[in-house]
């Protein structure tokens, strides 16, 4: 299969090395490249082996949230009434976020091998993919890296001839950024409406069906089987403390080499983009970057100086979120890029709760009447405001997810919000006395 | 559970660990204010109006949904949580219509209240607001996205509280907005809890709709006279005309639940065919308007020359306590028959002889609630029984009940059952019997049953019951709003007041059938609907009534009565709770079945001692068994009290008579039904139970 980009020198490939090999999404090629041999090793230790395992790797959450995994899977209890599930979340709809796509294009026994890990971890015997609706294609090449799993063996009863069974599907979403957050996904998953759930309990304890269930990234669980493979320390060891290994970060925007790429946690973030990215396109001077995915606020170009990795991104306000680095040059027009992101929280909001159902509408309408030229001295600080009433006070992250952007870019680039408001030859109107 | 320390707002309170932080507050006398959370109801969390601050928590917490945890202090008044509450409210007043002026809810909101209390008063909004056009659901339900706050009231009362599940949301985002499941339309219970629990003015009932404003209305805390279950209702009354009602201060054994019937049917006080006049048949044989003392003295004067052993009366299901008492004395004094009866509909009397004895065994409403299982034998409850049927459904919710179901066909309660046998209702006491092993290990039970279980029946079902070594309470159903008071107070051929044995006369059907009657006096029922005739041509009928019903069509004089909602007296609901009527609505033109039979006795030149409800209620306090001892303030104040029946047994009946109930779906009970247009509007199709 045609690779997306062309790969970099500088990547260190670990969970990306089968990608661009011939048919990688079979499983000959996957067995001949060292494929499910982490499930044979998982299936002669036990299940806290497995999660020490884990707990060593430093493995963080590669959805979005940067959970540690290994503590995780760790609260699924051992002992439940109830069967347990493994969910794997594959919604990736995240703003500049590609990289699950890939993962499932190009090696989808990886995952598949995560998933079986995970299930011997926490002793389930089934489990989901919950896929986005509009990754039509990718359900199938799913679907028949599952039916291959299962003739070989891999999927089913008896599995490596063993007594372990474990039984994988493929579930379709039907296009709704929301459907990502894990609970509105296992709400979804259950074929219902897609908004979230009261939490506590979170899904380890209460999940699919009000059942434990362990619930990760496609990225999560395609790093697992590398890490049972070389060892959790050794895994670690590729990144810094507290944050391990290994992660797929999408560079988009402008750049001379968008794409896809590998590299270790605490790689620095400018010799990503000049390095591996290839610079800033057309010569042109850096203005700011979007580290995260469109929900993690932007960082000024003389803020981008810093390793890529939780903590670090964290200290400079921002976070690593899910990998969608995007690149803006200085010809960037940040009052058009708050309302491009507002008009994609707006369009994804779920409405269940006030303050993102009616804040990210208003300041869509703000930032649109601004951006359109309309735009009134006060409406700088009401956007700010109201962004601000949002932060922390909705149901779910989503609403945090479009407060932050807006109030950084807001707060950063207040003098842009200015200059489009001076235009306007009504910015600020008298009050008119009726009398 | 364990007692747990928490600091709110600098007092320190003792609660159960776990327990929600707003009820916590609410113990305490501080409000934390809320649009989404309802007590009793699934938690959702989503209208952020209850965020308080937490020590140690890194951002405002939902007070709804936070357990209170040894330790905790938290905040409810500080800066952030005042200014968080503004932002919350200016959210939802920025696509709100404001059209307070025409909304019905202007006045009783409690968005404008919460606006009034914690609100900014101005608005920062320039741009246009949101519009989507009103939808009208069914006759009785319309619904108006704009003024929607989406707080999920009304989809769980539907879902959780009336087991219907009618409503969901639709659309998300700003556009999101509460939609009939199948689309359109409702095709529903019609009961209204979804319009009475919502807090603005978005859902609005079809019969209130634009009538008044709410402070321009009396308000008459009553007892719906549809059914026998008893729910306490308050009618909004404008210039004599009851325009709503509902039960919003959940006073009384039903909290706020109302089915369509107590939510909507007042309107038949208000039929265009409603008797205002008294009539007489005149020589050309028909009936013709007459006064009321050309009416009253042809009446006495009858009953005077007729009155005799072969005198009928049939009384009414609906008439207060008070009226029939003083019918059944004065049939059985000053007319001097023991011909006296009503339509039964359900085996009270065995019931209570089987329970000879025993005390306690009688279950209340409330019981419903609170047992730890019920058993529901030959009923389709939701359908004949609404407020019972809500009382186990919310019994299943908050205390996880356990219901076994005997019924010939499908029934709502089905789907909360443990167990739900599909049996013919003649065979009912074997699909009970197949029960028997789950039943024994349950702690407790109310057993509820219908018509198809009486005489012999019940003395088995009442044997399987006591046999389970378990505490087991009973209900005998019944049909009308005082189905069990016309039972009580002795409207029986051999039974007076109290279950005491009097001299045996004609059944209703008796009466009926023979040709020697020489006359029958019909309050408040219908004996001749469907076709049925008088085998006595020659019987001087005379019918009290609110309508020209067949019965009244056949009768001599037909003299006009006031309605449940147009009279003070008393009601016995199924489960024997007494409860007090209060006048609503003035009639005009007729009188209460009380007044008549007061002025019938005075033109016959009896003394019946001061007819007054007051009066005669105390007179049963002082001489019924079972309604001695009842705390008057209760009742009074708009209370219910369960009556003590005879305990000594109940004399074997030597009149075969006939119990029989109507079999009523949710949008019928009996002929006043039949006068409420809305009703009408809403049953689409007759409806039929077990289906
Ligand atoms: C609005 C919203 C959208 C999200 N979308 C995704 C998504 O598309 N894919 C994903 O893996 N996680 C997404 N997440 C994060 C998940 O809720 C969850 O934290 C994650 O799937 C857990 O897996 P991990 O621990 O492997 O990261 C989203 C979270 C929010 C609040
Ligand atoms: S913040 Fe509220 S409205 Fe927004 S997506 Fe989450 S639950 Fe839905
Ligand atoms: S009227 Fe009653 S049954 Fe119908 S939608 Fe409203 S709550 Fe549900
Ligand atoms: S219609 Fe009323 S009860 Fe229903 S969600 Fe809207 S505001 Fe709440
Ligand atoms: S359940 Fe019976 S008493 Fe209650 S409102 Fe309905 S008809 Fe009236
Ligand atoms: S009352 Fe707590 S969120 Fe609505």
């Amino acid at each position: 299969m045609k690779l997306f980009n062309e790969p970099s020198p500088l990547e260190t490939k670990i969970i990306s090395f089968r990608f661009g090999l011939e048919n990688s999404a079979s499983i000959d090629t996957y067995l001949a490249h060292d494929g499910y041999k982490a499930l044979r090793k998982a299936l002669e230790i036990s299940p806290d082996d497995i999660i020490n395992e884990l707990k060593a790797s430093n493995l963080r959450g590669r959805g979005g949230a940067g959970f540690p995994t290994g503590m995780k899977w760790s609260f699924v209890p051992r002992a439940s009434e109830k069967p347990k599930y493994i969910v794997v979340n594959a919604d990736e709809s995240e703003p500049g976020t590609c990289k699950d796509r890939l993962l499932i294009q190009h090696d989808p026994h990886q995952l598949i091998e995560g998933c079986l890990i995970g299930a011997l971890a926490v002793g389930a015997k089934k489990g989901w993919i919950y896929i986005r609706g509009e990754y039509n294609y990718l359900i199938h090449i799913m679907d028949k890296a599952i039916a291959e799993a299962y003739k070989n063996g891999y999927l089913g009863k008896n599995i490596c001839g063993t007594d372990f069974e474990f039984d994988l599907y493929t579930h379709t979403g039907a296009g709704a950024y929301e459907c990502g957050e894990e609970s509105a996904l296992l709400e979804s998953l259950e074929g219902k409406r897609g908004v979230p759930r009261i939490r506590p309990p979170f899904p380890a304890i209460s999940g699919a069906f009000q059942s434990p269930t362990l619930l990760n990234n496609v990225e999560t669980f395609s790093s697992v089987p590398a890490i049972l493979r070389m060892g959790g320390q050794a895994y670690a060891d590729l990144g810094v403390p507290r944050s391990g290994g290994t992660r797929l970060v999408c560079m988009s925007g402008h750049v001379n080499k968008p794409g896809v790429y590998e590299v270790p946690l605490g790689f620095p973030l400018m010799k990503f983009v000049n390095e591996i990215g290839g610079g800033v396109w057309k010569g042109r001077a850096l203005k700011a970057i979007i580290p995260g995915g469109s929900s993690s606020p932007l960082l000024k170009a003389e803020e981008c100086d810093i390793p890529m990795d939780y903590d670090s991104i964290a200290k400079a306000g921002s976070m690593l979120g899910s990998g969608g680095l995007m690149v803006m040059d200085e010809t960037t027009d940040m009052v058009k890029v708050a309302l491009r992101i507002m008009r994609f929280y707006q369009h994804e909001s779920c409405g269940w709760c006030i303050p993102c159902r009616e804040g990210t509408t208003w300041l869509k309408k703000m930032l649109q009447r601004v951006s359109d030229g309309h735009g009134q001295t006060r409406d700088i600080d009401l956007i700010g405001d109201l962004a601000q009433n949002m932060m922390g006070r909705t149901f779910c992250p989503l609403g945090d997810a479009a407060a932050m952007p807006t109030i950084a870019i807001v707060k950063k680039y207040r003098n842009e919000f200015e200059e489009y408001v001076a235009r306007n030859p009504f910015a600020s109107p008298e009050l008119v006395s009726i009398a | 559970m364990a007692l747990v320390n928490v600091t709110i707002n600098g007092v320190q309170v003792q609660a159960e660990n776990g327990a929600l932080l707003i009820e916590v507050a609410k113990q305490n006398g501080i409000e934390i204010p809320a649009f989404c959370y309802y007590e009793g109801m699934s938690l959702q969390a989503a209208c952020r109006m209850c965020l308080v601050e937490v020590e140690k928590a890194p951002k405002l917490m939902a007070g709804c949904t936070l357990p209170v945890a040894e330790g905790m202090v938290v905040r409810t008044e500080s800066e952030p949580v005042v200014k968080a509450r503004k932002t919350t409210l200016e959210f939802l007043l920025s696509n709100h219509p404001l059209d307070c002026p025409v909304c019905d809810k202007g006045g009783e909101c409690e968005l404008q209240d919460m606006t009034f209390k914690y609100g900014v008063g101005e608005s920062r909004f320039t741009e246009i607001k949101q519009h989507v056009p009103e939808k009208q659901w069914s006759p009785v339900v319309f619904y108006d996205a704009p003024r929607c706050i989406l707080c999920y009231r009304c989809v769980r009362v539907c879902n959780e509280g009336m087991g219907v599940g009618a409503l969901g949301v639709s659309y998300r985002g700003v556009n999101a907005e509460i939609i009939p499941s199948n689309g359109d339309h409702l095709e529903c219970d019609e009961c209204g809890s979804c319009i009475d629990i919502c807090p603005v003015g978005s859902l609005t009932s079809g019969i209130y709709r634009y009538k008044t404003r709410p402070w321009e209305m009396e308000h008459v805390g009553t007892v719906c006279t549809h059914c026998s279950n008893g729910c306490k209702t308050t009618l909004g009354v404008r210039n004599n005309e009851i325009v709503r009602g509902n039960n919003r201060d959940k006073s009384g054994i039903n909290g706020e639940f109302l089915c369509v019937k107590g939510r909507y049917a007042f309107d038949f006080t208000q039929h265009p065919e409603r008797l205002q006049t008294p009539l007489i048949r005149n020589a050309a044989g028909e009936l013709e308007e007459a006064s009321w003392s050309r009416a009253l003295k042809l009446v006495a004067e009858k009953f005077k020359a007729l009155a005799g052993p072969d005198f009928g009366v049939i009384g009414s299901t609906r008439t207060t306590n008070e009226e029939n008492y003083l019918l059944q004395k004065f049939a059985r004094t000053a007319l001097g028959t023991a011909s006296i009866d009503h339509h039964r509909t359900g085996d009270v009397v065995t019931l209570i002889d089987s329970l000879s004895g025993k005390t306690g065994q009688l279950a209340t409403a409330e019981d419903l609630y609170t047992s730890k299982a019920v058993l529901v034998v030959a009923s389709d409850l939701s359908q004949q029984q609404p407020l019972l049927a809500n009382k186990i459904r919310a019994n299943v919710r908050h205390h996880k009940a356990a219901v076994y179901t005997v019924t010939p066909g499908p029934v709502r309660e089905d789907k909360i059952a443990r167990k739900a046998i599909r049996i013919a209702e003649a065979d009912s006491l074997a699909g009970v019997e197949q029960l028997r092993e789950a039943l024994s290990k349950e702690a407790e039970l109310v057993i509820i049953y219908g018509d198809a279980i009486q005489g012999e029946k019940v003395r088995q079902l009442v044997a399987f019951g006591e046999s389970l070594g378990i505490p087991v309470k009973y209900v005998a159903l019944v049909d009308y709003a005082n189905s069990r008071g016309a039972l009580d107070m002795g409207l029986l051929p051999d039974l007076g007041p109290g279950y005491h044995a009097t001299a045996p006369g004609r059944s209703l059907q008796q009466m009926l059938d023979d040709p020697k009657l020489a006359a029958l006096w019909v309050v408040g029922s219908n004996p001749l609907k469907g076709g049925k005739s008088l085998a006595s041509t020659n019987a001087f009928v005379v019918v009290q009534d609110l309508f020209l019903t067949e019965t009244a069509q056949r009768a001599d004089v037909v003299l006009p009565a006031a309605s449940a909602y147009e009279k003070n007296g008393t009601v016995t609901n199924v489960c024997g709770q007494v409860q007090r009527l209060k006048k609503g609505i003035e009639t005009v033109g007729s009188k209460a079945d009380l007044a008549i039979i007061g002025l019938l006795a005075r033109g016959m030149g009896v003394n019946l001692g001061k007819v007054d409800a007051d009066a005669i209620f105390a007179e049963i306090a002082a001489s019924v068994p079972g309604y001695n001892q009842l705390p008057m303030p209760v009742i009074l104040t708009g209370g219910a009290v369960q009556t003590h029946p005879v305990n000594g047994g109940v004399p074997p009946s030597s009149v075969p008579g006939i119990i029989a109930s109507a079999r009523d779906t949710l949008f019928t009970t009996g002929s006043l039904t039949r006068y409420s247009k809305i009703l009408n509007e809403v049953l689409e199709k007759p409806g039929a139970l077990y289906s």
